[in-house]
């Protein structure tokens, strides 16, 4: 059974039988919810919902749980690398808050009716999805600089309209999460700006971060709506409030300015201001390369996953004491 | 792959966390987390809702030994408090000109 239960197999036989398992629905409590989800309101985890509406913000919320525990580990790779004390109390305190980050949202899962062992065992074996911009490597210290900038900026734009989503905790989650995220946006361009006014050799280091973060922070928003399979039901349900194209091209709109105030490029040839729609029309984006790296053959996959286990493995008597100091301290005040 | 064992924190008892932004003001739901006991849920608390001093105080209660309404009687159940219109200062009139307030 224990090898069971970590392999991809056991997985693999508990979503399918989690999917067989899915009740229809009433179409009058089906009605009455999307009425409810029409007028505004929000959904909660008492209220009635229809079985697909739970199984996609399952999906959806753990994946972005993941997301946040994953993105520990690029930055966590330069903590002791840090150029200053002030950079390094700075780059500690973000990762600790994308640690926080993981948790309000796996909480927020559990008001779902699943068991956050059962997701964080997904992560581990591999069968859960993540971002896949925390599958490229950091190179050099202008990365903490870009991720900051560009990777929390595109998390910003997608989690600002989340904070509207239709599942209270989900929204609820966001809120906190948008207000800690402007600090992590802002201490990253404030490494880019002093990188940008630095030495040629800090300029060159930043812009080629910028070279290789520009294309993935893209496609952080996930595929172009016309391949989105699930983005009519969440959208319909007000999952989702905007559609991923929206909110890449908002992403856009806003960063080329704060990248020309850096005098620096992205490299896309194809990138030009429309006069018309106000928007920066961009270039195509590589989704092959997208579809390698979210089905698990990135440059640092593998490495991101066994990190993760090597932590959980050696949190274990951490998790161990705990119990055992909190069962010693019941036995003491029963004794008492 | 090793499979994780012993106890995992998500057995662990669910403690919902209240904070109180300020001196005076109303203690507020924050979220929840999982904790051995009090004590432990207390510091797991402020290391997860109160990084940035947004809590004067805590609360954490089991979630076990909240009793809340339930939304499906949510009419029936508040009806007493709906139809009654003569609790609101608005149901009265005053005579023109007067400043009741
Ligand atoms: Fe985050
Ligand atoms: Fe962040």
């Amino acid at each position: 059974m224990a090898t069971l239960r970590g392999s991809r197999l056991y997985s693999l036989l508990h979503m399918t039988t989690t999917i067989r398992q899915l009740p229809a629905d009433d179409p009058a409590q089906v009605a009455a919810f999307e009425a409810l989800i029409a007028a505004g309101e929000s959904i909660e985890p008492k209220d009635w919902m229809p079985a697909r509406y739970r199984s996609q913000l399952t999906r959806m919320m753990s994946q972005h749980a993941h997301s946040e525990v994953v993105g520990m580990l690029p930055e966590g790779n330069w903590i002791t690398r840090a150029p200053s004390l002030r950079r390094k109390q700075s780059l500690i305190a973000k990762v600790q808050d994308e640690a926080g980050h993981g948790l309000y949202i796996y909480c927020g899962t559990e008001t779902l009716g699943v068991d956050r062992f059962d997701l964080f065992n997904q992560l581990l074996d591999g069968t859960a999805k993540y971002s896949s911009i925390f599958n490229y490597p950091t190179l050099s210290w202008a990365d903490m600089g870009v991720i900051g900038w560009l990777v929390d900026g595109a998390a910003i734009v997608n989690q600002t309209v989340l904070a509207k989503t239709s599942y209270g905790p989900y929204a609820r989650a966001m809120v906190r999460i948008c207000k800690e995220e402007n600090f992590h946006k802002r201490q990253g361009y404030e490494i880019c700006t002093v990188l940008a006014n630095g030495t040629p050799a800090q300029r060159a280091m930043l812009q080629d971060a910028v070279d290789r973060f520009w294309w993935p922070s893209l496609m952080m928003f996930g595929p172009s709506d016309t391949n989105s399979l699930n983005s009519g039901e969440l959208l319909r349900w007000k999952v989702k409030r905007k559609t991923n194209d929206e909110l890449r091209q908002r992403f856009v709109n806003l960063t080329i300015p704060q990248a020309q105030a850096l005098g620096i490029t992205v490299p896309d040839p194809d990138l030009r201001f429309d006069p018309e729609t106000k928007n920066w029309v961009f270039g195509e984006i590589d989704w092959s390369e997208f579809q390698q790296v979210i089905s698990g053959n990135g440059p640092c996959n593998r490495e991101r996953l066994e990190a993760r286990r090597k932590a959980h493995d050696d949190g274990q008597w951490v998790r161990e004491a705990a119990s055992a100091h909190a069962a010693k301290r019941a036995r003491k005040t029963e004794a008492a | 792959m090793a499979e994780p064992t012993g106890p995992t924190d998500s057995h662990w008892p669910l403690w919902e966390v209240f904070t109180q932004g300020n001196v005076g003001e109303p203690f507020e739901h924050a979220g929840s987390l999982h904790a051995t006991d009090a004590e432990h849920a207390l510091q797991n608390a402020r290391d997860v809702y109160a990084r940035r001093g947004e809590a004067m105080n805590l609360w954490v209660v089991p979630s076990t030994a909240i009793t809340a309404s339930a939304p499906s009687d949510a009419g029936p159940f508040f009806d007493p408090g709906n139809d009654k219109a003569y609790r609101h200062p608005q149901f009265y009139k005053a005579p023109r000109g007067i400043r009741v307030f």
